[in-house]
């Protein structure tokens, strides 16, 4: 009796798993699937999960109307510099804080913990006259600025350097190593794990932000992909099939990304709280 | 003579120390310098400059008016304002408790140890969180669409006669967003708690389903006050979050077949974010926007504060 209910139970939780993931994947399905048919059967009712007249000419359409080669180049060149950058500095003012004594050391950290509550959305309005006042608008550098410092990094390696034996860097400081080279090759080696968490937390950040592109870039020279893929909705807005290629290739990036990087992920959203 | 000679080593020896020491301070600041440069203007500046920017009047372009808390008590009167903040309270009550409650019941499914498959599922789970949020947006804006959209073909075939407008729908355009919301972040929650499950030794669930608890009972007097924790973490962590919500709401109700405004339709998903966006960069009213944003500031911090409080720790990770 008891197995049986047991085995009810067990049975109901397979169950209510699968349902759950079919609402997970229903939208992916749905856009993937709507990508590769013509209008009118994108229009159908009830819809078609698998395309009865599959077609390319969606992909062909959007890839002769919208230039997503280069959206997807400032894309790459943002993020990867905006994750240059946080994780350099990030790494030195975390060894900084956490290995050095200094005058005014807490009193910076305390600082940069507080601003951790002010969030970007209270900041925008004065980063975009700063933006204005150095002629960033509609560059890339416009859209990189706001981003090149993360507290939130510097706080994590902190953190993580806290970890670090101090016996190790004062041995190496006693046999005389400089402490450019102690933090080189010391420390640097040994929260490869958290910088590998910030590295990929920052570029997969940097690579969604959509409200300060949205804000700084008025044209093609300067959007990325999630803004040029919303800018080529508004100008194509009824024609769905385009949209959903567009959106299939606008996602596709980040889900290579994932399925290859899987592990360190999830992994690193376990081990930071941050948000992918 | 002795005395004097050890003396002077002594001395020299201090001014070595003395300077040891200043070297070594040097090289902090050297280590800090690049970040705090940039601290300075991008996070330090511009945190003081929203507060002295929410006393002027300025539209960006002409030149900047004091004008004392008269945008603060404009607020009070703006009907759009207490709109935007009941609009994202909707979404911060609505999003957050389903995004924790599916996250968990998730978490714990996957963490039975007798379950196959474990993997695919947390992948399947996951996906939304790793989906660009402009084409998740656009696949969801599409799905609700009232006549040929999937969502009211399924509520069709379960016997809804009459479907709602979603997106035209000024009652349910909210819940649209929303839906999309918590489809987005459960994925989050869940590998979050299922973190937090990890930490617990297995051996305390173990001793109480020997002593006879029920699961149900194992789960609230063992599992959940050992995950409390996690469960505050990831409460405050989805408050913020909604509080600041922007892309969904902007994506999802603007374009499309209807040439629906950002925000509408008739500012019934004016979330607070997109109020602040709205008032800058649409109506050129850059301190008004500005005192606004003060206000997304102290919201945050009083949950931030919250959280602090509750948890007796300045931070749990």
């Amino acid at each position: 009796m008891s197995i049986l209910r047991h085995s009810i139970s067990r049975g109901m939780i397979y169950l209510i798993l699968m349902a759950g993931s079919v609402g997970m994947l229903l939208p992916l399905v749905w856009m993937t699937s709507s990508a590769f048919k013509p209008l009118h059967e994108v229009m159908r009712i009830p819809p078609t999960w698998i395309p009865e007249e599959p077609t390319l000419d969606n992909f062909r359409a959007v890839f002769a109307q919208f230039p997503f080669g280069r959206y997807f180049l400032n894309s790459l060149i943002t993020s990867s510099l905006i994750t240059l950058s946080v994780v350099i500095t990030s790494a030195m003012a975390g060894y900084a804080l956490a290995r050095f004594h200094f005058p005014g050391r807490d009193f910076l950290f305390v600082l940069i913990l507080s601003s951790l509550m002010v969030p970007f959305q209270t900041r925008m309005i004065p980063l975009y006259q700063l933006a204005i006042r150095f002629h960033l608008q509609d560059t890339l550098l416009g859209v990189m600025f706001p981003w090149l410092v993360d507290a939130f990094g510097i706080f994590l390696m902190r953190q993580f350097m806290m970890t670090i034996p101090a016996d190790l860097v004062d041995a190496a400081r006693i046999d005389g190593a400089s402490e450019l080279r102690i933090f080189w090759t010391i420390m640097l080696p040994l929260v490869r794990p958290a910088i590998a968490a910030l590295a990929i937390f920052t570029f997969l950040g940097s690579w969604e932000e959509f409200l300060w592109p949205l804000i700084i870039t008025s044209s093609d020279v300067s959007r990325t992909i999630p803004v040029g893929l919303q800018f080529f909705s508004e100008q194509y807005g009824t024609n769905v099939h385009w949209q959903m290629a567009g959106a299939l290739i606008a996602a596709l990036p980040m889900l290579v990304v994932f399925f290859v990087l899987q592990r360190q992920i999830i992994e690193g959203i376990a081990l930071t709280g941050m948000k992918g | 003579m002795s005395s004097v000679l050890s003396q002077e080593a002594y001395g020299r020896m201090k001014t070595l120390h003395l300077n040891r020491r200043v070297r070594m301070w040097l090289w902090a600041y050297g280590f800090m310098a690049p970040s705090l440069i940039l601290f300075v203007l991008i996070v330090l500046y511009p945190s003081i400059e929203a507060l002295r920017l929410s006393l002027y009047r300025w539209s960006l372009f002409g030149s900047k008016e004091f004008v004392g808390l008269l945008n603060y008590q404009r607020m009070l009167r703006d009907p759009l304002f207490w709109q935007s903040i009941r609009v994202t309270l909707i979404w911060t009550i609505g999003v957050v408790p389903c995004v924790m409650v599916l996250g968990l019941a998730t978490a714990l499914a996957l963490n039975q140890p007798w379950l196959m498959g474990r993997g695919v599922f947390r992948t399947i789970y996951f996906v939304p969180v790793m989906t660009s949020i402009v084409a998740s947006a656009f696949v969801w804006r599409w799905l609700f669409e009232p006549t040929f959209g999937v969502v009211n073909w399924i509520l069709r075939q379960i016997g809804v006669a009459d479907p709602p407008g979603w997106l035209a729908s000024t009652t349910w355009a909210l819940p649209a967003l929303m839906i999309a919301g918590i489809w987005k972040q459960v994925g989050y929650a869940m590998v979050l708690f299922l973190a937090g499950l990890q930490t617990i030794p297995r051996e305390l669930k173990e001793a109480a389903e020997i002593d006879g608890a029920s699961p149900w009972r194992t789960f609230w007097h063992v599992t959940l006050p050992l995950l409390n924790p996690t469960v505050v973490f990831v409460a405050v962590i989805l408050v913020i979050n909604a509080f600041r919500v922007f892309s969904i709401p902007y994506v999802m109700t603007s374009g499309g077949f209807t040439y629906l405004t950002p925000g509408g339709p008739l500012h019934s998903t004016r979330v607070f974010v997109l109020h602040i966006y709205d008032l800058a960069w649409k109506q050129f009213d850059f301190g008004y926007g500005a005192a606004n944003a003060i206000v997304l500031l102290l919201m945050i911090m009083t949950v931030t504060l919250i959280q602090l409080r509750i948890l007796q720790r300045p931070f749990e990770y």
